[in-house]
């Protein structure tokens, strides 16, 4: 029984000075079984598993530039599938991520347009309304003690109805007006929405940003206080809380994570677009909590990473753009995904049962 | 939530409060830690504690008995500031307080082990250990826990109370409840500078385990601390205590020096005798029980009514037995 479901493998220093002596009831596992209990290592094994078989059904997937297509759908999903699992390893989810990304992508381009204010104007009152909504979120539900489940589709009934309304109030059109001719576009379009080339393959930013986010997620989730925090808070409240543990502060901070990522992702697709279509995003909060529950994370918290979503959000791509490549119908799509995220969460709760049995 | 955001001065790597216990000047004898005084708490229209009166001193051993019900939580989560006391006053190192959190009671130095043992247990031994009070090296952007050092440091502190972990990896739900109890009581030891809190420590244990955890309860008190020590069980109480408080109904039934009160006393305050007479009375009204042979008067009834007769001629000793009654501590913490 030696197994670390979310720390890390290598700490260098001797756990203690001196001659070691053993408890001498329990065995060392072997390397592989301890591997097998970490979070992400079924998701890998099934990303590369589906990755293969799109090779080899889908030859064009092989080609740079199918490849660049794949990465560019995961890190949209994978971007968002980020805090959306670190909330959930805190022990909530967040129903209104789909559509806060609509929501702040309308709040930037609307600004801007109709107050003719620099496009930066709007990209930071975006950013102020999506962190308010994900604060709005939180506090609610550590006053009320109501389950995310209520607070959050609450949140995302407003949400998608002010969409709608403000922007038929605003630009009496279901879409807002097109921003691309403003100042400030093309620096915030380089900074959200450019691609860059590789070896002949234009790569969006976005799979950039997305590594970078997972790599900063994974650090602060394992070697930072807040981490500790957030397993904590997820894995069991009270006792975080009689230990002293800013349950309040690490539980609205999360949401507020959850609307810097809807920001950043709104950024992405009205710099992409130039404009915005105020009914979409409803549905993708799904995909995202599918993606983190696919990563690895448990769904009632205190389990999980942030690297398993990275897998769960590639394997989302792989799929999505496969079924294309495959020349299948892509009608499909959905029943691949919910095979998939059926076929995952079973491996997952097989691998960690026979990983972490003692 | 009223507590501290990070950077809180104990989580900035400092070893916080711990290790100041000898550094610290002796407070003077007569005042206590931490003091409550007429003090009372109530769940909307439910008094569940009303006018109790406490006092908890720096090497001395308070026991707080009771039955189920008696308002012992209550209390216990007012001291370590889980809830907030409603009536009267509550006191530490004299000054009037109101924890808003158990953030507040840990950084004045009040460390409890609870009785679910607030630990999370898919989480590593030694992050369990550290939990709220992570070690942590290097400026704000970067600022990391320093696992070596937790590490190191929880070994330390489990192998001083006899505890031997293989892995301090593995989730502590996959320790006995046992192990898990003493990691939970060496990280109140650790982090209880001043006053230390024990809900139920013995409860769940067997006999030679509650003996270890009374060892530790004569050693906190030997290191200055101020122990509260909570439970129904009379026998333990007796073994280390200075000072007894039995609640009953949520008020105070008997407050007393060791000096005052006998292990038979105290058993039969805490059984609740007379009510036990009344019981034996009724029961004879009802028929079907053979009254006869049940003692006679209150006394042997408390007497015969208490939780663990089979400890009985253990208890009769003196308390000076506990350091000697149990086996080396590392034995005891693996059961």
């Amino acid at each position: 029984m030696s197994m670390a479901p979310q720390a890390e493998p290598a700490v260098v220093a001797p756990p203690a000075p001196g001659p070691k002596e053993t408890d001498g009831r329990t065995r060392e596992r072997p390397l592989a079984l301890r591997l097998l209990a970490r979070p992400e290592v079924g998701v890998f094994l099934g990303a590369v598993a589906v990755f293969v078989f799109f090779l080899i059904a889908a030859p064009t997937l092989r080609d740079g530039g199918s490849m660049a297509t794949v990465l560019y759908q995961s890190s949209t999903i994978g971007i968002m599938a980020l805090p959306v699992a670190l909330l959930m390893i805190g022990g909530e989810f967040d129903l209104s991520a789909g559509v806060a990304v609509v929501t702040s992508a309308l709040t930037a381009a609307m600004l801007s347009y109709q107050l003719t204010m620099n496009v930066w104007m709007g990209v930071i009152v975006a950013l102020v309304v999506s962190l308010a909504v994900g604060a709005f979120n939180g506090w609610v539900l550590v006053k009320t003690g109501l389950p995310s489940f209520l607070v959050t589709l609450a949140t995302f009934l407003v949400l998608q109805g002010v969409n709608l309304a403000v922007t038929k109030l605003v630009t009496g059109n279901v879409a807002t007006d097109n921003i691309s001719d403003m100042d400030g576009f093309d620096q915030a379009k380089a900074l959200f929405a450019s691609s860059f080339d590789v070896g002949g393959v234009e790569v969006k930013i976005t799979v950039v940003w997305w590594l970078v986010f997972a790599a900063l997620a994974t650090w602060v989730l394992l070697r930072t206080k807040y981490g500790n925090w957030i397993f904590a808070v997820g894995g069991s409240q009270e006792s975080a809380r009689a230990v002293g543990v800013p349950v309040t502060f690490t539980k609205i901070t999360l949401f507020m994570l959850v609307g810097f990522g809807a920001w950043f992702v709104g950024m992405h697709q009205l710099f992409s677009f130039n404009t915005v279509q105020s009914g979409e995003g409803v549905g993708q909060e799904l995909i995202f909590i599918a993606a983190a529950v696919i990563g690895g994370c448990l769904l009632t918290g205190g389990y999980g990473s942030a690297i398993g979503p990275v897998f769960g959000a590639f394997m989302f791509g792989i799929v999505n753009q496969g079924i294309v490549f495959a020349g299948w119908n892509p009608d499909w799509f959905k029943a691949f995904l919910g095979v998939m995220l059926l076929g995952a969460v079973l491996i997952n709760l097989y691998v960690r049962r026979a990983a972490t049995r003692r | 939530m009223t507590s501290k955001t990070p950077g809180t001065p104990r989580t900035d790597g400092t070893p916080g409060t711990h290790g100041t216990v000898l550094a610290d000047p002796a407070p003077e004898r007569g005042r206590p830690l931490v003091e409550l005084r007429d003090a009372g708490k109530a769940y909307g229209n439910i008094r569940a504690l009303h006018g109790v009166d406490l006092a908890v001193h720096p090497g001395r051993v308070t026991c707080v008995l009771g039955d189920n019900g008696a308002g012992k939580s209550t209390l216990i989560k007012i001291i370590s500031g889980l809830h907030q006391h409603t009536e009267g006053e509550f006191l530490v190192d004299g000054e009037a307080v109101r924890f808003g959190s158990p953030r507040d009671a840990l950084d004045r130095g009040i460390a409890t082990v609870y009785q679910d043992l607030a630990t999370v247990p898919l989480m590593p031994v030694w992050r369990n250990f550290f939990l709220g009070s992570e070690m942590t090296k290097g400026p704000w952007p970067v600022r990391r826990l320093d696992i070596a050092r937790m590490k190191r440091t929880a070994d330390e502190e489990l192998r001083n109370m006899g505890i031997v972990l293989d892995d301090l990896e593995q989730p502590i739900g996959t320790l006995s409840g046992g192990q898990r109890q003493s990691v939970a009581i060496a990280r109140a030891v650790y982090f209880g500078a001043r006053v230390l809190i024990l809900d139920e420590p013995t409860a769940a244990l067997g006999v030679k385990q509650s003996g270890v955890v009374l060892k530790y309860i004569a050693a906190a008190r030997e290191r200055g601390l101020g122990v509260v020590f909570i439970t129904h069980n009379p026998h333990h109480a007796y073994m280390v205590g200075d000072h007894f408080s039995v609640l009953r109904l949520g008020t105070l039934e008997l407050s007393a020096a060791r000096a005052d009160i006998t292990l038979e006393a105290l058993t039969n305050h805490m059984a609740g005798g007379a009510e036990l007479a009344a019981l034996k009375h009724e029961l004879a009204q009802v028929g079907g029980v053979d009254v006869e042979a049940l003692p006679d008067d209150a006394a042997a009834a408390a007497k015969a009514a208490a939780p663990d007769t089979a400890e009985r001629t253990d208890a009769a000793e003196s308390d000076a037995a506990v350091s000697d009654s149990t086996a080396s501590g590392t034995a005891e913490g693996k059961a």
